[in-house]
């Protein structure tokens, strides 16, 4: 469980009325990290879908960094579409990680419960995408 | 009267101390001394039992005890049919809880638990400081200082084994005039009346299960859904059939998706309360003759935020590294059932299972190894084993070990590979950790769940720094020790 406040301060969860924000609350478990640890671990299968409540996490593929995450953005969503183990070590760099974890499988149904959510990771991934091919071309 | 120096553990230095002597405080209390560790023991209680002194309120545990099973009592492997006893070394203080039960039901009455639990501090000779507080907690240095009604006691590490106990109600306009459910009354009081029960979990469905011959109408109401498909493969189902059933035929028990915006008391003592759907919208206003709040409780942390033990869970539980120890405050450990801090890696969304004594049992052992290695010097036994050796442990252990089967996905069972020419047995180690701590090349394997609910056997290879995981097939009879995985382990591990 995760407190409703945290959850309505995000973008991601912005359309949402406060009777849903706090189903979604309940839906949510709620993980602490300190720097250095691994939240996602290249390789492994199974895992959560995450939003970053508070501080900073680094996105690595091989030991390389790709990416910064911060608060309001989120991981874990690829290897769940795809359904294959994750592509990369999502890596704390704060002192300290809030994020709010649901179970994967649970995932899907969120979003066709909750589609204005499905619509904010699109512009998010939209984003992302667009500056992906930024720095490749 | 005995003086408080002639009672065991008089405040003074000691390695470590534990507060509690619930099922968490004596597991931890046995296995520190088992590995030679120096510690205290002190509770606030009379009498071993903790929890089990005071609830479940209106039924029996959830978990069972087979009295009769494959293995005789006094067997590790009877771990397996008997999840409510704590563990031991010696053959003759297993299987405890089941030797204080009556036939009647495969699962303890809260009376029966306290026997047992009591059996076996009396039997394992445990020492315990009883009627001992924990008041305060400070830092001199690297020492931890605990202040109790006793007096100071002074350590470099301490476990809290004092549950997860403290009542805790959601921010709700109005809650304040709603009892916890650990103040609800016999279920005989609420005799003909409309009873609304805030939360649908465990201790929501005892209470309407318990009032179901009493009340008039019973009405639960939490945000989210009751995941019925997932309960069937709960050992809580029981207690969620018959109100279920109720509300699924229409019978006066109404279980409802809703979010609680107030609270109200009227004058003549009747409640009303407004809620927002959720999984259908619509708001809609019910008046009841009592409301109880079942929206669980929160671990009794006393003053520790003070010294930064952060805390996950709407601040109910500490958030914890995989070795139980606070994430955010060095040497601050915790043991039973506030071990759910750490949840582990949540494959497939399976958390650890340290929220009952078949989990945490042996969080304590693990711990207490972790311990005595870590923090004092002490180095267990780690056995080399031949290639054969080692491929028969670990299909053995993926096939019986009762850690590996409580803790599915939490505890694995680890050896260090050497090329395969001096295989060093890890034993039971967190898999988090395992995944995490980078080391020389290894094999843990664990027992885990898939999204389907089929339980199969998990390899993970450490090698040169990377890390690998290979799930095995499931088996329909779980035998994961035949010939056909033995050859799987023996190719994935090079031996």
């Amino acid at each position: 469980m995760v407190d409703t406040d945290s959850l309505a301060r995000l973008a991601l969860f912005g359309d949402l009325t406060a009777p849903q924000l706090e189903a979604l609350a309940h839906a949510f478990a709620e993980e602490r990290h300190s720097r250095n640890d691994r939240v996602l671990r290249q390789g492994l299968s199974g895992n959560g879908f995450y939003v970053i409540l508070a501080g900073e996490a680094a996105v690595r593929i091989e030991g390389q960094e790709r990416a910064r995450l911060g608060a309001g953005e989120f991981f874990g969503e690829i290897s769940i579409f795809t359904d294959e183990a994750v592509g990369a070590d999502v890596v704390v760099t704060s002192e300290d990680l809030r994020c709010a974890v649901l179970p994967g499988l649970e995932l899907k149904q969120l979003l066709i419960r909750y589609p204005h959510i499905a619509v904010r990771m699109l512009e998010a991934g939209a984003r992302r995408l667009r500056n992906a091919n930024r720095w490749s071309a | 009267m005995v003086g408080v120096d002639e009672q065991s553990f008089p405040p003074g230095t000691y390695d470590v101390v534990v507060v509690g002597s619930g099922p968490g405080g004596l597991q931890t209390n046995y296995y520190l001394r088992r590995y030679g560790v120096r510690h205290a023991v002190l509770s606030a209680d009379r009498a071993p039992g903790g929890m089990f002194q005071r609830w479940p309120i209106y039924q029996r545990l959830l978990s069972w005890s087979k009295l009769d099973a494959p293995v005789p009592t006094e067997t590790r492997d009877y771990e397996w049919y008997d999840h409510n006893s704590l563990i031991a070394e010696d053959p003759g203080h297993r299987g405890l809880v089941p030797a204080c039960m009556s036939r009647e039901f495969v699962v303890p009455s809260r009376a029966e638990m306290e026997a047992g639990l009591a059996t076996f501090a009396e039997r394992t000779a445990l020492s315990i400081r009883y009627g001992c507080r924990w008041e305060s907690t400070r830092r001199e240095g690297d020492v931890l200082v605990l202040g109790t009604s006793d007096g100071e006691y002074r350590c470099r590490a301490a476990v809290f084994a004092v549950g997860v106990t403290e009542p805790w109600k959601s921010a709700i306009p109005g809650i304040e005039h709603v009892p916890h459910y650990g103040e609800a009354q016999d279920p005989r009081a609420y005799r003909g009346q409309d009873v609304l029960v805030i939360g649908k979990r465990n201790s929501g469905f005892e209470l309407a299960d318990g009032l179901l011959p009493w009340a008039r109408r019973i009405i639960l109401v939490s945000p989210s859904p009751v995941h019925s498909a997932v309960l069937a493969h709960t050992t809580v189902r029981a207690r969620y059939l018959q109100p279920l059933e109720d509300h699924a035929l229409g019978g006066g028990t109404f279980a409802v998706d809703a979010a609680i915006e107030r609270i109200g008391l009227a004058q003549d003592g009747r409640f009303f309360v407004r809620a927002i759907g959720t999984t259908l919208p619509g708001t809609f206003e019910v008046s009841a003759d009592a409301v109880i709040a079942a929206t669980g409780f929160r671990a009794a942390l006393g003053d520790l935020s003070a010294l930064d033990v952060a805390t996950v869970e709407n601040e109910r539980l500490p958030a914890l590294t995989p070795y139980w120890e606070s994430a955010t405050s060095p040497g601050i450990f915790f043991a039973g059932n506030a071990s759910q801090g750490a949840p582990g890696l949540r494959k497939n969304g399976v958390s650890s299972s340290s929220a009952a004594v078949q989990g945490f049992r042996y969080n304590a052992r693990v711990l207490a190894r972790h311990l005595a290695e870590r923090h004092f010097g002490a180095r267990s036994e780690r056995p080399i084993l031949a290639p054969d050796e080692v491929v028969s442990t670990l299909a053995g252990d993926l096939a019986r070990r009762p850690e590996l089967w409580a803790q599915k996905g939490y505890l694995a069972r680890a050896v260090t590979l050497n090329g395969g020419l001096r295989c060093q047995d890890e034993g039971i180690v967190p898999l988090e950790h395992f995944v995490d701590q980078p080391g020389p090349d290894a094999a843990a394997v664990t027992v885990e769940t898939d999204r389907e609910g089929r339980i199969f056997p998990c390899v993970y290879l450490r090698r040169r720094g990377s890390l690998r995981e290979v799930a095995l097939d499931p088996h329909p009879l779980n035998a994961f020790d035949g010939k056909s995985y033995r050859g799987e382990l023996r190719r994935l591990l090079d031996l």
